[in-house]
């Protein structure tokens, strides 16, 4: 399992179209996507589950990735995390 | 969990009829003093002297009874027992029962900083409903992926992987009448290790539901209030998972469980393929939950009624094999 800490780094936080971007690249990986924030634990592959979080700028949320391409996955979300949840390319 | 302070305490926000109805009146310094345990403590005892197996860190409460030793040790001057009780590091005294708390005391929470709260409700009362609010909160609680419906009153919690028909699933059981209480998070309550409660994760975002195509909708306002629920026990809790031919599924009715915060669920697993029903399989099986709650077991009368089929049928052909022998 790879766990890393997220920092939002947008003034709107996660809202709608960030949450759905994560979700989009994280459906590209087979591994399973979770995030924490206090006692909240939800899966990051459903678009509510992540707008639950309620993550302002600069929550700081723990990430946690298992399965076969773990690695790959975080990078991918913790980029999209710095990319201020822009895809590259898009 | 977050700190639960005395100052959350006031601010408890539960419903009329059982409303805490406290005021702080001393020891304003003291509310950020955090309250650990659901427990709660009468200290008749410590007044008296004895402090063996005083709970200090429990909210302490003074009904009737103490209030007046208290006036009685006052009158006589004889204070060290209360002093003693208030230098250790408790959360907070409750004087109930419109209790007044004397001149002498209120100086007393002032210099040690412990919270003096008054409440208009009889002891008996508030400490019932402090127990069970108290409770509430420092319940185990766990958020799992999954969907809460509630279907002809039984609690059905659906679980299974993304994408394999969750939402879909419940869309369609809330247009059949039932209801919905979460989408995607449910956050989970053991009740005093008897119930487990589910609820949304947060209030303000429940009763929305993603539906692939569709986006974000509303569940609320699409088929109305009748159609959500705030929180519902669960009874029953149903595993969706993709057709797999290699797998063996339940054929007869057995008896599965899961186990949820320690609390065992009866347990189902559907297997999920085009043209299967899910939504009126999750119904029958709601039904079916209902009537085990009943007091009927369908897989097991079914197997009772064979079995005297079998009796019968073996009896009989003892009595006619017996014939022929004639």
């Amino acid at each position: 399992m790879v766990q890393r800490e997220l920092v939002v780094t947008t003034r709107a936080g996660i809202h709608t179209r960030p949450a759905a971007t994560i979700v989009n690249v994280a459906n590209r990986f087979e591994s399973d996507l979770f995030f924490e924030r206090g006692t909240i634990r939800i899966n990051g592959k459903s678009i509510m589950g992540i707008i639950t979080l309620g993550a302002t700028y600069q929550t700081v949320l723990t990430m946690m990735c298992e399965g076969k391409d773990e690695e790959e996955l975080a990078d991918a979300i913790e980029a999209l995390f710095l990319n201020r949840f822009e895809e590259e390319g898009s | 969990m977050a700190e639960f302070t005395v100052f959350d305490l006031l601010d408890l926000d539960i419903k009329k009829r059982s409303h805490l109805r406290l005021r702080c009146v001393a020891g304003r310094s003291g509310l950020s003093r955090a309250i650990t345990t659901s427990k709660i403590s009468r200290p008749g005892l410590p007044l008296t002297g004895f402090f063996e197996e005083f709970r200090a860190q429990a909210v302490q409460i003074f009904g009737r009874g103490e209030q007046a030793y208290i006036r009685m040790l006052e009158k006589a001057d004889k204070m060290d027992n209360v002093e003693r009780l208030f230098s250790h590091p408790i959360p907070a005294c409750i004087f109930t029962d419109r209790g007044e708390p004397s001149r002498r005391i209120i100086e007393l929470a002032e210099s040690s900083s412990v919270p003096l709260l008054v409440s208009e409700l009889p002891s008996g009362d508030f400490s019932r409903i402090l127990y069970q609010s108290l409770d509430g909160i420092f319940s185990p609680t766990r958020t799992i992926h999954g969907v809460l419906v509630e279907v002809y009153g039984i609690g059905v919690l659906i679980i299974g992987d993304s994408g394999v028909g969750k939402s879909e699933t419940a869309l369609e059981l809330i247009e059949r009448g039932h209801r919905i209480v979460s989408d995607d998070t449910v956050r989970l309550r053991n009740v005093g290790d008897t119930f487990l409660i589910g609820t949304g994760e947060n209030p303000a975002l429940a009763h929305h539901m993603e539906i692939r195509g569709l986006g974000i909708i509303n569940l609320a306002n699409l088929y109305g209030v009748g159609a959500i629920r705030e929180r519902k026990q669960i009874q029953l809790v149903v595993q969706l998972e993709d057709w797999d031919a290699t797998k063996e599924y339940d054929r007869i009715g057995t008896e599965m469980t899961t186990d949820y915060l320690g609390i065992s669920i009866p347990l189902v697993i559907i297997p999920v393929k085009p043209g299967r029903n899910i939504p009126i399989i999750i119904e029958t099986a709601a039904r079916n939950e209902r009537l085990k709650k009943l007091g009927y077991h369908s897989a097991r009368e079914f197997n009772r009624d064979v079995k005297t089929l079998l009796e019968s049928e073996s009896a009989r052909k003892i009595y006619y094999d017996a014939e022929e022998e004639f």
